[in-house]
């Protein structure tokens, strides 16, 4: 066992935990944070996606000792980006409006993705929204109603 | 009573409100089966075969695991029948003497701790004596191959099934034969396909010896669960109380499934004395569980030299896998959609599901139909090419119109019309212009680009009798809220069955989108509508939920309480005041068939669908002749589905499809080594990324149908059929070599490009 201390979604945390043990895991178990979920555990899929000092990470590949002092944020904490007490990130609404969540397995992954792509291009194109997202399946959607979603939520931020 | 008119204005139906789950999905607050937990619960997992066939001599448990702290459970526990029925009882729930296929289930474990199974299941060793297995359609058909799979009644040896669909008689076939201008032959083959849901399957299940068995998962049909475990647990349906939690994905591969998975969780639960989850990881789901059937169609059409299709034959095999599960009706959809949308003199199709020695296929969005599209519209490009028409001229000449009468003999009365809707979707696309581009550009070019198309229609609802004999029934009650709430066993699985049905509800009601509620799936509350299945959703549940709601609005209009015009609070105080002074309020409607609809299920003849989607797809691909890869660059999608309920939601319903179709033709292939699924990894079986796939774009053509709630139809499955046949046949045209099996990867094009020329035609 080992000790670590992270903040996750703006909660500071202490926990006792197997320094290997997956940050998924100790997201999904130790923090009862389930909105993160897992679809492959190899670094495929893209659903256990969460940003880790900023950076997207599939957290089924993150052994928690890596994770010692860092700043965690999963779909639980995503509306708060938005300013403190938002019930939505426009990111969220936009994905809510334009189909973007099917059966909503990705979603917690792709909304995230999202998020880190809009920073990263806050005006992006077309391609550079696939390139973003090729890291995260999606079987549902074919994906096009999860682009619509975010050049929604680009259009939003940017008249913001 | 208020029936819909088509001239009235609809005040729900047709716009694109909110999914009704949508909210807790985009915050991360749905919950599917893996972020649900018990007090007290354990862990179960699945001890496999490691071999094709064989007989089981011995079972050992291995050193340096605390076995004593386990709990195991084998096919003796079993206290019903060891079985898993589907439509026959040739599956057992686990494996006693004998295994058919490799990861079939021998016995199951349960532990507290989730870490320590991995290592418990591979310290259990099963010695086997091993036996002949066949693993394709080919080497299960050959004179001498291993009897795998015996039935009394079976029409052949390692058959499970065979029909014969016949139209025009036999001997006018063989006349026309011999006299036709062309005869034209061809082979085209499917390859098994991964549903690849994002959630894998799952389940909680707990035992009581008062109460029974109560499962939660992942599903499509909470009482094909039920059913199942009846005979399992040796209980009354009453006993056996399935819940569908959300579920991420399913398309098909969660209809037949979870009846293995739930009576596995619950045995274990029931020797545990606690709750017990199977929650399989992403190789397990792959390796274990159901997948598309793999196919060989085979055809032989008579042509006349102007291009009219004068009788045929055609022989759909589908490779069943090692039992029957639901093969029987998934090949009864592909022998049906065989001949295509096309007006056929005469044509006897065969279709026949063989026994291998692999994991049985099961249900997979499109059911059958996918591959045998597939094969006949790769043939009717073949057909076009030997005598010297287009594509399009070809499918002119021969699309079925109204009047006319399907293979099955069922008159088409939908308005419907194909030869318009071809026009259409070959206008939007610029197709003759691109096709003439293309033929200039290609020569002087290592990229060869090509456009190509497919015609083809799809049936709603289960086939022929099917309906009748599900009986479904739909009921809508009064919440103590005063709330109108749907009662169906139809499960959202991110198709949108929630939104839609409210949506259907609200409109018949008058009242806001909003104020309908829909039940979770809990066979404790909700009365079976049927399996969520075959694209009947929509139509056939959508027009029970339609009159179920006509009705409870009646009631409340008979009783005086609700004014002719009323608002959504009149509803709620109407409502309420009906309750105190009568009880609870439930409307309650069963199916009625349509009185027209006449099917013969010895002879494959009459009505098969009470209605059909029709679409023409195109696709435009770039082949890069040096690295041999195929891109599909743009793909358009054309359908007329009846009155389209959601367009958001039907449009994501199109292209999802799309793209699974995408994934069949060009990049899914299941790699199996004796058996066993050996690229059972996301990493190794590829499904499209979003930097795979082209632009998507989906067009609607709307001719309300009488079959469904406001004019619908079925959706789901029809944008599974159409992509494969359309990118195979714009690689046709850009390279100019028929290319009759998917998927088809770069090794594979490779593969064919390099034959000599005379055989690549
Ligand atoms: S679960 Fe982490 S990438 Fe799939
Ligand atoms: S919405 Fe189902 S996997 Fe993306």
């Amino acid at each position: 066992m080992s000790t670590i201390t992270l903040t996750v979604n703006g909660e500071p945390h202490r926990l006792e935990v197997p320094p290997m043990k997956r940050l998924l895991d100790v997201l999904r178990e130790d923090l009862q944070l389930t909105g993160t979920k897992e679809g492959c555990g190899e670094g495929e899929c893209g659903s256990c996606s969460v940003l880790l000092n900023g950076d997207l990470v599939n957290s089924c590949l993150v052994p928690v000792l890596q994770t010692e002092g860092a700043t965690i944020t999963t779909i639980e904490g995503v509306a708060d980006l938005a300013g403190p007490g938002e019930r939505l990130h426009p990111i969220q609404q936009c994905f809510l409006e334009h189909g973007g969540a099917q059966c909503g397995i990705c979603t917690p992954g792709m909304i995230l993705a999202t998020h880190h792509l809009l920073e990263k291009y806050p005006q992006p194109d077309l391609s550079q929204i696939q390139e973003g997202l090729a890291g995260n399946l999606c079987r549902c959607t074919g994906y096009t109603r999860i682009f619509a979603a975010v050049q929604a939520a680009a259009r939003m931020e940017g008249s913001k | 009573m208020p029936e819909f008119s088509p001239s009235e204005p609809l005040q729900t139906v047709g716009r694109s409100p909110l999914r009704k789950e949508g909210l807790a999905k985009v915050v991360g607050q749905a919950k599917y089966v893996d972020d649900l937990s018990l007090p007290g619960m354990w862990y179960g997992a699945t001890v496999r075969s490691s071999v094709a066939r064989g007989r089981i001599r011995s079972i050992e448990f291995g050193p340096d695991i605390p076995w004593h702290e386990f709990t195991i459970v084998t096919a003796a526990d079993i206290p019903g029948e060891n079985v898993i029925v589907h439509l026959a009882k040739d599956h057992p729930c686990l494996a006693a003497t004998h295994v058919n296929h490799p990861d079939e289930p021998i016995l199951l474990l349960a532990h507290p701790d989730r870490a320590i199974l991995p290592a418990a299941v591979a310290a259990v060793r099963v010695q086997y004596e091993e036996l002949p297995a066949v693993f394709t359609i080919d080497e299960s058909e050959a004179p001498d191959a291993p009897a795998i799979w015996q039935d009394p009644a079976a029409p052949a040896k390692n058959t499970f099934k065979q029909y014969l669909m016949q139209c025009g008689d036999e001997a006018s076939l063989d006349e026309i034969f011999a006299s036709a201008d062309f005869i034209v032959e061809g082979e085209y083959r499917t390859g098994a396909q991964e549903q690849l849901y994002i959630e894998n399957n799952g389940i909680i299940a707990e035992f009581d010896r008062e109460a029974g068995v109560k499962v939660q998962g992942a599903m499509q049909c909470p009482y094909y669960v039920v059913h199942a475990l009846q005979l399992v647990f040796n209980l009354p349906a009453e006993k056996c109380r399935v819940i569908q939690t959300e579920t991420g994905g399913a398309f098909g591969g969660k209809e037949d499934f979870p009846s293995v998975i739930a009576s596995h969780a619950a045995l274990l639960a029931m020797k545990a004395g606690r709750p017990v989850k199977i929650c399989y990881d992403r190789a397990e789901d792959l390796a274990g569980t159901t997948k598309r059937h793999p196919s060989r169609s085979r055809h032989r059409t008579a042509v006349s030299r102007d291009g009219r299709l004068l009788g045929g034959t055609i022989e759909v095999a589908l490779d069943g896998g090692a039992y029957l599960t639901l093969t029987s009706t998934v090949l009864s959809r592909a022998t049906i959609h065989a001949p295509g949308p096309y007006h056929w003199p005469a044509l006897r199709v065969v279709g026949k599901a063989m026994a291998t020695n692999l994991p049985p296929h099961g249900a997979f969005r499109g059911f059958g139909a996918p591959q045998s599209i597939f094969g006949t519209e790769r043939h009717m490009n073949k057909i076009a090419r030997t005598i010297g028409l287009t594509p399009e001229e070809l499918r002119r000449r021969n699309l079925l119109r109204v009047g006319d009468r399907t293979a099955t003999g069922q008159l088409i009365t939908d308005t419907v019309d194909m030869q318009q809707l071809l026009t259409r979707a070959l206008q939007e696309t610029n197709y003759h212009a691109k096709r003439e581009e293309f033929a200039r550009t290609n020569p002087g070019s290592t990229i060869k680009r090509g456009i190509g198309f497919a015609t083809f229609f799809h049936g709603s609802g289960f086939t022929g009798s099917g309906e009748r004999r599900l009986d479904s029934l739909v009921e809508i009650e009064i919440t103590p809220e005063g709330q109108p709430c749907i009662l169906v066993s139809s499960t959202e699985f991110g198709q949108g069955t929630n939104t839609i049905l409210c949506q259907v509800a609200a409109e018949a009601l008058q009242l806001p989108y909003a104020f309908v509620q829909i039940a979770q799936p809990d066979t404790a509350r909700v009365p079976n509508s049927g399996p969520t299945v075959a694209s009947r959703t929509a139509m056939i549940v959508g027009k029970l939920v339609e009159r179920a709601a006509y009705s409870l609005r009646d009631t409340l209009l008979h009783s005086g309480l609700l004014p002719g015009d009323y608002t959504e609070q009149d509803f709620r105080t109407a409502a309420l005041a009906y309750v105190a002074q009568h009880g609870p309020l439930k409307s309650s409607v069963r199916y009625q068939s349509p009185g027209d609809i006449f099917w013969d299920d010895q002879n494959y003849r009459g009505e098969a669908y009470p209605a059909y989607a029709w679409a023409v797809y195109v696709a435009e691909v770039a082949v890069d002749t040096t690295t041999y890869s195929a891109t599909c660059t743009h793909f358009y999608a054309l359908q007329e589905v009846g009155r389209v309920l959601h367009p958001v939601l039907a449009k994501g319903q199109i292209e999802g499809g799309v793209a699974q179709g995408i994934g069949y033709a060009l990049y899914e292939k299941c790699v199996w080594q004796r058996g066993h699924m050996a690229n059972n990894q996301m990493t190794n079986y590829i499904m499209p990324t979003s930097a795979d796939l082209p632009p998507i774009e989906v067009a609607f053509e709307e001719v309300p149908s009488i079959h469904g709630p406001f004019g619908a139809k079925g959706i789901g499955e029809l944008p599974m059929d159409g992509p494969a046949p359309a990118i195979l046949n714009a690689i046709e045209e850009a390279t100019g070599i028929e290319c009759d099996e998917i998927p088809l990867l770069p090794e594979d094009l490779f593969a064919r490009m390099a034959m000599p020329q005379e055989n690549a035609r």
